[in-house]
């Protein structure tokens, strides 16, 4: 996971139709393993349902998507959620408190491993008893990130995870994310801040009106 | 002792549908039309009934026609459930299966287990109630999960994504929308015998049955709705859930009910 020159995930011609319009369109690219991908691009561009069919939430109408060489639709998809996690746009705590929410990601997990994931993404172990719905917006964020890495996924999806937050909590989010690809986790990060985009990409793909370019379309070589 | 209404007591209770009628156009509401049009066809639709239940439960005709005349309960209840709730995906099957999975438990305990000898004068009503109770607290869980499931849509797909099977991403859902459904009935049934009398108690102690006996079937009854709405509900929440995720652990595409 996240080797140099590896390819994490494969598009091949890959189309998704919704209400008559091609939100993606024959796209045909490769994301390498290392570091943080940006796909960068208007609002409808296509960015969320391309990182959505990554952990198939949704699947395409055509064309096939590949993770480190395995077709998606052959792998388990309960199994494939938990090696590639997702922080979605808007915060989702579940009800209760912080170490509710990371236990739904594992329910047998120690509350040493729960504090360790708190830990990761820069917030204090000390709030595990807190009502998760009491931390503000960029620590609720950031405890969807922790959450997340409760399941230990090797690659993280980052569908615009900073949109609601202020520059402060928007930078730690930043510097907790680069902390992890430097750990080896393998970053997809949707955005349409290209000043964000710049900040924290290793390579930046555009998707425009369903096509995405700045992709390589071949398997990344070391 | 029996007690009986005669047609002309039936004729003189329609004063009482007067009544309301006049509330009506004493308070200027324009719903008298609507108040003699209900009473009307209760009363047509209760005639017909009852010529049909006298054909149906009539001494030596088989039970066969019973159990048809149950079966016709079911198919009809599942036709309203989904007239009342549209945005319901796939409530017609479900409703039936719920209506059917009902009828076995409870039938099968009050029947199978001597509380009532089988026959079509027993038959036909406890199932009547079983059908007609559960018919509401049917249409508010199907109504109430796929509500819960369409506007917690976020929470339900951070759920997958953590790698949960669709049923186990659905159970705090189901759990509210069972909760929700199963509450009155619970609230029913604990009101009952003091804030009010209900109906085939009432009905029984006007038919002049003793007291006590009314108490007996009366408590029978509401144990009969109270398994026979938590079956139907369950069956149509589950089934729902079932229906409602893909195979590969997807939440389908759900319309807003202003689409229906």
């Amino acid at each position: 996971m996240g080797e140099r020159g590896a390819v994490a995930f494969g598009f091949d011609r890959v189309t998704v139709v919704r209400s008559g319009r091609r939100v993606l369109d024959e796209v045909t690219a490769s994301v390498p393993a290392a570091g943080i991908t940006v796909v960068s691009g208007p609002s409808g561009a296509g960015k969320t349902t391309l990182l959505r069919l990554c952990n198939r939430l949704e699947v395409p109408d055509a064309g096939a998507v590949s993770y480190h060489g395995q077709p998606l639709d052959k792998l388990d998809p309960l199994v494939l959620r938990r090696r590639v996690g997702m922080v979605f746009q808007r915060p989702t705590p579940f009800p209760g408190s912080i170490a509710d929410n990371l236990a739904v990601a594992h329910p047998d997990a120690t509350t040493e491993e729960l504090s360790t994931a708190l830990q990761r993404v820069a917030l204090d172990p000390g709030l595990l008893d807190q009502e998760a719905r009491t931390l503000s917006g960029g620590e609720l964020q950031r405890m969807c990130l922790a959450r997340t890495l409760v399941t230990q996924p090797e690659t993280l999806l980052l569908d615009e995870p900073t949109s609601a937050l202020d520059a402060q909590p928007k930078q730690i989010f930043e510097s907790t994310a680069r902390e992890l690809a430097a750990q080896g986790i393998t970053l997809i990060w949707v955005t349409h801040d290209d000043a964000q985009a710049s900040r924290v990409a290793d390579r930046t793909y555009q998707l425009r009106d369903g096509h995405l370019t700045g992709a390589p379309t071949e398997e990344v070589k070391p | 002792m029996t007690t009986t209404v005669s047609w002309a007591g039936l004729a003189v209770s329609l004063l009482l549908v007067a009544v309301a009628a006049a509330i009506s156009w004493w308070q200027r509401l324009g719903l008298q039309r609507q108040i003699l049009i209900a009473a009307a066809r209760a009363l047509a639709q209760l005639l017909l009934v009852g010529v049909a239940l006298t054909l149906v439960i009539s001494p030596g005709r088989s039970i066969w026609w019973s159990w048809l005349w149950v079966g016709a309960m079911v198919g009809y209840a599942s036709m309203v459930a989904r007239r009342r709730a549209p945005e319901v995906p796939h409530l017609l099957g479900l409703a039936l299966a719920s209506f059917t999975a009902a009828a076995v438990v409870t039938l099968g305990v009050l029947f199978g287990l001597h509380v009532f000898p089988l026959t079509g004068r027993t038959l036909v009503p406890i199932a009547g109630m079983m059908v007609g109770n559960s018919m509401t607290a049917t249409v508010l869980a199907g109504r109430r999960l796929t509500d819960e499931l369409r506007d917690k849509r976020d929470e339900v797909e951070a759920r997958l994504a953590l790698g949960q099977p669709s049923r186990q991403a659905a159970t705090p859902y189901v759990r509210a929308a069972l909760r929700a459904a199963l509450t009155p009935q619970i609230e029913t049934t604990k009101a009952t015998g003091l804030v009010f009398l209900p109906g085939a108690m009432t009905g029984l102690i006007l038919a002049g049955v003793a007291p006590v006996q009314a108490v007996l079937v009366q408590a029978v009854v509401m144990f009969l709705v109270l398994a026979a709405t938590a079956t139907t509900t369950v069956v149509i929440a589950l089934g729902l859930v079932r229906r409602l995720f893909t195979p590969d652990h997807r939440l389908a595409h759900l319309p807003a009910p202003a689409d229906h």
